[in-house]
């Protein structure tokens, strides 16, 4: 991977300036790179990662995983029932997988009314869709290669040879 | 009570106030580390945990585990074409630091003459000096902080018995590629000195590749090879590094080894073969993020005006302060005390590092920046 996308995947504000020195290159060249990848939807949009659970005011939100099971369509395979299931605003993510499923849907909700509701009256009803399996999240740990927790503090002593 | 003159004429570190000054300060930025800023992978602390489960609590052979010598042999045989028996040409040893010790008492005999390029390692002239020989400095910031065969040649009498090299280097960050160091090569075998090589950065060097100093012409049987796990995988507490040489001199090392250290902890040993397994590809991970920010920080000091090397290795740049009239230590205090950033002043590391300060990049981009900042800061209200 292009060391730019290295630099941006960890750090999604690092400026077109401090990325130039660090890879010795000129600002101009790395602004380039940058809108071509984002012309390209190499880079697609930059995001903060939140640990929600620290945040008070906000509204609890309820996520699900939903095993699915589908009867793939003629000529389209899996795809196009997925772009059916992926449509919904309350789908995060939708991945096609091996195994003993097919689908694994991440949905996210205010509660749990809210999730079952959108299993029970939209995902289970389509056409396609042969059975739901619905696992709700309890707790984070990690997302995304970050760990959810206080960073704990640098142990080092402050000087040494 | 009567200390020992050898000891007693040790000079304790001129710059010990000034470090303990850093260490009652609270919310300093520090470039003053000598260590990684990663924690140890979490599949060596893994390994070490297993093996304390597992009920590895014993002392092992004096020589280190086998599994441990024989993935040293291993990783050097791959990275290097270098051939050390486990059985008799690989110690492992506490740090770099044992081994360093041990190669010189094994080989001075009192009044042997060691030579050491400066600035250096604050440890080389002081182990010498206990080992009962004499420190011979060679200053080499008029040279680029690099060693020649003319500096060599000035400073090798019939005494000369041995010489520290240490690339890449600490506190410069400077290294050699392969043809300069064959014309040090040169000069030593000619006078017959053995060198003592610490190599403990050369996992993180930057533009080449690194040459270990026994693969050069005939060097081998004239060369304590030193290497250890502190810097490239960020295990500098659990304190394991690794002599490697021709066998009488292993034995000679294993011999104090065994009377004064023993062996080096299990759990550390179990954790450093771990390492050698597992853990290269961290290596690779943590040499591509110190290179971007060796890059950053190079281009930010010279843009001050604090002009400075690019370092080829290691986590160091040494950039020289002259421009600001102030002498290192002032430089350093100063900038501390105004400003909360801790360097190490270049006199740490030897008398005529004078007008150098020693900036570690080993910490997080967000504190470099800002610690750069707070530096442009502090020199703009000195100039």
């Amino acid at each position: 991977m292009d060391e730019i996308l290295e630099i941006l995947e960890k750090d999604g504000r690092a400026n077109i300036e401090d990325i130039a020195k660090m890879i010795r290159k000129k600002p101009n060249e790395v602004k380039k790179a940058i809108k071509k990848y984002e012309k390209e939807g190499a880079i697609l949009r930059y995001k903060a990662v939140i640990n929600k659970e620290l945040i008070k005011d906000s509204e609890a939100e309820v996520r699900a995983l939903i095993e699915v099971n589908i009867v793939p369509q003629k000529d389209l395979g899996f795809d196009k029932i997925a772009e059916r299931i992926y449509s919904f605003p309350e789908v995060n993510s939708c991945y096609l997988i091996s195994g003993t499923y097919d689908l694994l849907v991440v949905v996210e909700g205010k509660n749990l009314h809210t999730v079952s509701n959108f299993v029970a009256e939209k995902l289970s009803c389509l056409e396609n869709v042969r059975g739901t399996t619905t696992h709700f999240l309890l707790k984070k740990y990690k997302e995304d290669g970050v760990i959810l927790k206080h960073r704990s503090e640098n142990k080092r002593i402050a000087i040494s040879y | 009570m009567q200390i020992s003159k050898v000891v007693e004429k040790m000079q304790p570190s001129g710059i010990r106030a000034f470090f303990d000054l850093v260490l009652g300060m609270k919310e300093v930025i520090s470039l003053g580390v000598g260590e990684p800023d990663f924690v140890t992978p979490w599949q060596v602390r893994e390994a070490g945990i297993y093996s304390l489960e597992q009920g590895f609590t014993s002392y092992t052979s004096n020589k280190g585990l086998y599994k441990l010598r024989l993935g040293i042999h291993r990783y050097l045989k791959n990275k290097f074409g270098l051939d050390y028996c486990p059985d008799e040409e690989i110690l492992i040893t506490v740090g770099v630091s044992e081994g360093l010790d041990l190669a010189l008492r094994s080989l001075i005999n009192p009044n042997d003459k060691i030579l050491i390029p400066q600035p250096s390692y604050v440890s080389y002239g002081p182990v010498t000096e206990l080992a009962g020989g004499i420190p011979v400095y060679i200053e080499t910031s008029k040279d680029g902080f690099k060693i020649t065969p003319k500096l060599l040649e000035k400073h090798i009498d019939k005494k000369t018995k041995g010489i520290v090299l240490n690339y890449p280097a600490n506190p410069t960050g400077i290294s050699y590629r392969r043809k300069e160091l064959e014309e040090i090569n040169k000069v030593l075998s000619k006078h017959n000195i053995i060198c003592i090589s610490d190599e403990v950065y050369g996992d993180l060097t930057y533009d080449f590749v690194h040459v270990a100093y026994p693969t050069l012409t005939k060097a081998k049987n004239n060369t304590v090879y030193l290497n250890g796990f502190s810097k490239s995988y960020a295990m500098t507490g659990w304190r394991v590094g690794f002599a490697c040489g021709p066998k009488e001199i292993i034995a000679a090392m294993t011999k104090i080894h065994q009377y004064t250290i023993m062996c080096v902890p299990i759990t550390s040993q179990m954790a450093a073969s771990e390492a050698l397994v597992s853990a290269r590809k961290s290596v690779e991970e943590m040499k591509r993020e110190y290179n971007r920010r060796k890059e950053f920080v190079v281009a930010e000091l010279n843009s001050l005006g604090l002009r400075c090397q690019r370092p080829q290795g290691a986590f160091y740049v040494f950039p020289s302060i002259k421009s600001t009239g102030l002498n290192s230590l002032d430089f350093s205090r100063k900038l501390l005390e105004e400003e909360k950033v801790a360097v190490v002043p270049g006199t740490a590391f030897g008398a005529r590092s004078e007008g150098y300060i020693r900036i570690s990049y080993a910490c997080s981009m967000d504190n470099l920046r800002e610690a750069l900042n707070r530096i442009k800061r502090f020199l703009e209200k000195k100039r």
